[in-house]
């Protein structure tokens, strides 16, 4: 954003403008107010509301461009920030691991189990990353493998009652297997193409869950979902000598399924970063980067496209399933509802609110959006409201992500950070 | 001793448009060939077609005595073949170090070390550039990545798609002087497409001229550039 020289005739030409488009978008929706009265519906006309949010758009565009034109020199521009921030990551990390890690000592029960919920985000996100990251393959049908999962562990461990840790494997493979399926046919996709058939494949996986009921239960779900053990250990006051209080002589409290449930999803989670990670550096990692460059350029190299492709989808896939099957065992309780589009688009937010291909960033954008979720829920009314400007913020501040810039899979020497306005902007 | 890649009657299609007319054609080892051609004359395609998009219709391609027709593409360039493509196509946002390892890909790293090496002495700004990002690259540095990124699998033929597009005339030169070089040092075959007719007849040892999809004129660099007919259509700026 360069200092265009401004005549306040075209600054205040540019806020009647704003103010213009801000009429046609609130009009109806703060200057109209339905209430319900014991007749019926009222409509009432609220003309001094809309118009204290029109004057505020004016006067805030006017401050905008003013600030834009005289800014005094040496403000750090939004650019060096960002840099600033990209910078600090390499300690931001490791903070909040430790934060993480030592969470359930002194935190309630509340924040244990909102800290569940952010964990199974941000293990989808990382999951994700690994096909839009850095495969640079669309997918918006990612809620399938989280849903393919859970069921997986829910029907697995209803119907042939096993427990969470054997099951776990056979619903992330199960998973990783749909991964391939889909991989299959959307292999000479690209693009809107590939996002379109991704979306589909996501809505058909849900459609199937419902309709399917003497296999899935249909609407209803599968509940009584077996709790996941530690080495056997049930987490329940039953007093019996294989519950957790029993065997360690402590006194019962509900608070320590909800600790042993958040060890359990940090644990998957670091795994997912860890595998993450570590195939980045090995050559099918970085194959699967060259192939989201240029694939023609991969096809010349003889690297195997097909392989390569399968390998992003069923690895995301895996850690897809891994997540559903904690979602299942931490519920108790699974049925379609769950595994809506919307998860998928929340998932995916998540990545690219974080920044393409940053495992750091995905995992701060996971803590923000559903964090802020839990934040707000005392102004449920607001909270889409709110999360749309802070979208729209996002994307114009930092158009790439929270932690955007690339760390070189190797390096001789000292690592260099590739920097954000040097990735391309929108592309994987 | 029989050619070490030989086309022959090579047809190749662009769903109903035939981009390859029955093409007949031969690399012997240790050679530099070269195929000039005008725009759309089917040059391009017929490099693809040696790698296996598109698959060539009829006709065969032997290359090192063996059919190669009908293998997918990344089963043909495992068998000692390396593309540079069109537009060099290097990988902007990884760096050089990555695209050059992208290149040694199935080799163990002690072989990629080496042929790194190998790859740096032939291109030593490559080795200054090596942190850098593929992107930042000039157009000429981005061409040697190309060509050291193909060279990294140790090829036997390296098959260079219009290296000088877009290049200074110095950078030409220099890109040129590289690949004669590495023709005597080592003896690696090239088949080279080219615009630059003047340059690439003076390179190579022999040439074949490719117009609407067909061979037209065979023969060696020296022999094609005397030609009055070549002279006019490709090297006095004449169409």
């Amino acid at each position: 954003m360069s200092a265009r020289p401004l005549t306040p005739t075209a600054a205040l030409r540019d806020a009647a403008l704003s103010t213009l488009v801000a009429f046609g978008l609130f009009c109806a929706l703060i200057g109209l107010k339905l209430t319900p009265t014991d007749a019926g519906m009222k409509l009432t006309d609220r003309p001094a509301a809309l118009a204290i949010i029109l004057g505020a758009v004016f006067v805030g565009r006017l401050l905008m461009l003013g600030w834009r034109a005289w800014r005094p020199a040496g403000t750090p521009s939004p650019r060096l920030l960002a840099e600033g921030v990209t910078r600090a990551g390499r300690y931001v990390g490791p903070v909040f691991l430790l934060l993480a890690l030592t969470l359930p000592l002194y935190s309630g029960r509340y924040v244990i189990d909102v800290g569940i919920l952010v964990l199974t985000y941000v293990m989808l996100g990382w999951g994700l990353n690994i096909v839009v990251g850095l495969a640079g393959l669309l997918d918006l049908g990612y809620v399938a493998f989280y849903a393919v999962g859970a069921y997986s562990y829910a029907l697995i461990s209803t119907t042939f009652h096993v427990g969470f840790w054997t099951a776990l494997p056979v619903a992330g493979l199960l998973a990783a297997c749909w991964g391939v399926m889909l991989g299959f046919p959307v292999l000479r996709l690209r693009g809107d193409y590939l996002a379109i058939v991704t979306l589909a494949f996501g809505e058909i996986i849900r459609v199937v869950l419902i309709n399917w009921t003497n296999f899935t239960g249909g609407p209803n779900g599968v509940s009584d979902i077996p709790r996941p053990t530690l080495f056997g250990l049930k987490f329940t006051g039953s007093g019996d000598p294989d519950t957790f209080a029993a065997f360690f002589h402590v006194p019962y409290s509900v608070t320590q399924r909800f600790v042993f449930l958040y060890y359990v999803i940090l644990g998957l989670a670091l795994l997912t970063n860890w595998v993450s990670l570590r195939l980045r550096r090995l050559p099918l990692g970085r194959a699967w980067e060259a192939l989201r460059e240029d694939e023609i350029a991969c096809r010349a190299l003889g690297i195997n496209v097909t392989i390569t492709k399968l390998t992003a989808f069923a690895m995301g896939a895996l850690f897809g399933g891994f997540a559903g099957a904690f979602f299942a065992t931490r519920q108790g309780f699974v049925s379609p509802e769950s595994f809506t589009f919307i998860e998928s688009a929340l998932v995916l937010s998540i990545v690219v609110l974080g920044g393409l291909g940053s495992q750091l960033g995905v995992a701060l954008a996971a803590l923000v959006m559903i964090g802020g979720t839990e934040l707000f829920r005392d102004f449920a009314e607001y909270r889409m409201l709110i999360f749309g400007v802070a979208l729209v913020v996002m994307m114009v501040l930092r158009p790439r992500g929270l932690v955007s810039g690339r760390t070189p899979s190797i390096a001789l020497g000292a690592r260099k950070q590739i920097a954000a306005e040097l990735v391309a902007q929108g592309r994987g | 001793m029989p050619a070490l890649l030989r086309l022959e009657g090579v047809t190749a299609f662009y769903g109903a448009i035939q981009a390859l007319k029955g093409v007949d054609l031969e690399v012997n080892q240790g050679e530099i060939v070269t195929l000039i051609g005008a725009n759309g004359a089917g040059k391009s395609t017929l490099m693809m077609t040696i790698c296996g998009t598109p698959r060539a219709r009829h006709g065969s391609i032997r290359y090192d005595g063996q059919d190669i027709t009908q293998l997918a593409t990344h089963e043909i360039m495992r068998r000692g073949l390396a593309q540079s493509p069109e537009g060099r196509r290097i990988f902007p946002r990884m760096t050089v170090h990555e695209n050059l390892l992208m290149g040694a890909r199935g080799h163990k790293p002690a072989e990629a070390e080496a042929a790194m090496a190998e790859v740096f002495a032939l291109f030593p700004r490559l080795k200054e550039r090596l942190a850098q990002r593929g992107g930042t690259l000039s157009g000429g540095e981005q061409q040697m990545l190309a060509i050291g990124r193909a060279l990294m699998s140790r090829p036997r033929l390296l098959l260079l798609d219009e290296p000088s597009l877009g290049l200074a005339p110095l950078v030409v030169r220099q890109i040129f002087g590289a690949i004669r070089e590495l023709n005597r040092a080592t003896g690696l075959t090239v088949l080279l497409v080219e615009q630059n007719a003047f340059q690439a007849l003076r390179l190579a040892h022999r040439g074949y001229v490719l117009v609407n999809g067909a061979i037209t004129m065979a023969g060696t660099g020296a022999d094609l550039l005397a030609r009055p007919e070549i002279r006019a259509a490709y090297l006095e700026g004449g169409h």
